[in-house]
């Protein structure tokens, strides 16, 4: 019997030959992240154990982005804990404000991750980084800070389900929609404790940008972790990045899957998530009689170059609609710098859009645009739960940055063909 | 260990936004973070929530956000247990970790109503309807984590092991 990749990874972080789903297993980690809202806890809770040193200096990245530059005297609180621990026990992969970016931007960028890596972040949203071929999962503040101080955590092995993209990807479709069916489909519960592995034709040919907006959101459907495998496509990106000894994994054939589900991406659209849950999907052109108050580009989902790219090519020589509030977030500073070498933010800016600083602030509902009771927010982020953005009688509607940028001129949901 | 409380009940995909609100993340303080507890769920669930209530909700209960203020609210709040037909796979990693316990059973999630009094034994994962009188049988955690468990959550665990 074969192993997918992410059995292959746990496997070889637990020094172990074969591993079968269901296993619980104890590996020593690549990598363990926090942020500002989850690190302050995870820091209390190190304190407990009374330790001079954590596990390796190296291995821990501290990155404030949720509520940074600091929304209020509480945040500027928890980021000082932060940034004084980052200090205290040496911690080079601290990330202050003119260096930081949304994390799971800024991870992949400085190459701190890579292919066969095993990951845990103290942040959801830590499964971007299966879009490289590492295992990545989100996990607590105690689990980070019991990592912090082993070097290892606990895994139950989970089950796979294998996504087959088939075809060929219609314009103004990309990651986000792929990821977005698939919630539809299966449910924000039905990957529940699984590894989701995505393959096929239409996902060889997909950007890692696209890769790292469809792996982001694999917890949307509750899963443990979202892995391509790598190629060339990885190699090229990571190239000059990661500096650590890495290792490619491809699941065997006969890799044990409890579904095997394929799609054809010829026949997709733009897809748009309904408030309040990720799996309310729609085809965009089904989503056409919704008025909108604000739009938000961005995100750990869809904050990256390419994304602004795509948001850049509608929006330009346009105006935002009158009554909408754009709100474009470059994922990183590296982001936002080529985005501005490019023109991006000069289009943005003529548009009547604002380009913000990076930071998670909106997509959660923390600042930088946060919604009145009864408003609705078009968004490329990942969540739309109830108050997600702000009021709890606000609604938040989730799509990719081409339909985002298409509405944000229109001023309700719009298809990008139609602008 | 054994509690009796009365019910609050919830529905399916009860998420961590709807536990503890991000706006309220700015602090970890148990107290404070209990005066949101399920607020967008259910806006007066901190004002009359008493010690030893208990939480039952449907599937997924905690999906979304790795937040541990959730289960730390709840603690917060004083409900001595949540029972769901499931839950999502971070808070319940997180639940152990911070010695909030937590049951799945799904015959329990459907039957229970609000305003139910329910009697749970935490050691054989017997919950009872103490309205009704019928007797559910939450699933058993493994060995590995009741050793958790049993001292208290992953930090005290960590802690023996490395003495």
């Amino acid at each position: 019997m074969g192993m997918t990749i992410s059995q292959k990874i746990l496997a070889a972080h637990a020094n172990r030959d074969f591993i079968e789903a269901g296993e619980l297993i104890n590996c020593k980690l690549d990598v363990v992240l926090g942020n500002d809202v989850t690190a302050p806890v995870a820091i209390a809770e190190f304190h407990k154990l009374g330790l001079r040193k954590v596990f390796d200096q190296d291995s821990i990245v501290l990155v404030p982005d949720h509520f940074t530059p600091n929304k209020d005297i509480k945040s500027a609180e928890q980021c000082k804990i932060v940034r004084e621990f980052a200090k205290e026990y040496s911690i080079k992969n601290y990330f202050e404000i003119g260096q930081m970016g949304i994390e799971h931007c800024l991870l992949p960028e400085k190459g701190l991750v890579g292919p066969g890596d095993l990951i845990i972040g103290a942040d959801s949203h830590t499964c971007t980084y299966g879009a490289l071929g590492a295992f990545a999962t989100g996990v607590g503040s105690t689990d980070m800070a019991a990592a912090m101080a082993t070097g290892e955590a606990w895994f139950k092995v989970p089950e796979s389900i294998k996504f087959i993209y088939n075809g060929k990807t219609p314009r103004w479709v990309g990651g986000k929609d792929f990821i977005l069916h698939a919630i539809g489909d299966i449910g924000v519960d039905g990957a529940r404790y699984m590894s989701m592995e995505f393959t096929g034709e239409a996902i060889s040919s997909l950007s890692i940008d696209n890769r790292f907006s469809m792996a982001n959101m694999a917890i949307e459907a509750g899963a443990k972790n979202g892995i391509i495998g790598a190629d060339e496509i990885t190699m090229d990106y990571i190239k000059g990045r990661v500096k650590r000894p890495y290792k490619v994994y491809q699941s065997d054939p006969d890799a044990v899957y409890v579904r095997t589900i394929e799609y054809d991406v010829a026949a997709m659209e733009p897809v748009v998530a309904f408030p309040h849950l990720p799996e309310n999907t729609r085809p965009v052109s089904q989503a056409t009689d919704v008025s909108i108050d604000q739009v938000v580009i961005g995100s750990c989902t869809n904050g990256r170059i390419e994304d602004l790219e795509v948001a850049a090519s509608i929006l330009k020589g346009h105006k935002v609609h009158s009554e909408i509030r754009v709100i474009i977030l470059p994922g990183t500073q590296a982001i936002y710098l080529e985005a501005m070498r490019r023109g991006f933010v000069e289009t943005f800016i003529e548009a009547g859009a604002i380009v913000s600083t990076p930071t998670c602030g909106p997509c959660l509902g923390g600042h930088m645009g946060i919604l009145a009771k009864g408003e609705k927010a078009l968004a490329t982020t990942n969540r739309n739960f109830v108050g997600r953005m702000g009021h709890p009688e606000s609604e938040v509607y989730l799509c990719n940055p081409a339909v985002a940028a298409a509405s944000a001129i229109k001023g309700k949901i719009t298809p990008p063909w139609e602008v | 260990m054994k509690f009796i409380g009365k019910v609050y009940k919830f529905g399916n995909n009860i998420d961590t936004d709807a536990i503890i609100p991000a706006r309220y993340l700015n602090t970890f303080d148990p107290q404070e973070l209990a005066r949101h507890c399920m607020e967008d769920a259910d806006a007066d669930f901190p004002n009359k929530v008493k010690p030893g209530d208990m939480i039952v909700a449907e599937k997924n209960f905690g999906c979304g956000s790795s937040r541990e203020h959730a289960p730390i609210a709840i603690i917060g709040a004083g409900v001595s247990c949540v029972i769901a037909h499931s839950f999502a796979r971070i808070f319940y990693r997180n639940a152990i970790n911070t010695g909030l316990p937590i049951l799945e059973s799904p015959e329990a999630a459907h039957a229970i109503n609000e305003g139910d009094e329910v009697e749970v034994e935490l050691e054989t994962g017997k919950i009872r309807n103490l309205r009704t009188g019928e007797i559910y049988q939450a699933a058993p955690f493994p060995d590995f984590m009741q050793g958790i468990i049993a001292k208290g959550g992953l930090i005290n665990y960590v802690k023996d092991k490395e003495q």
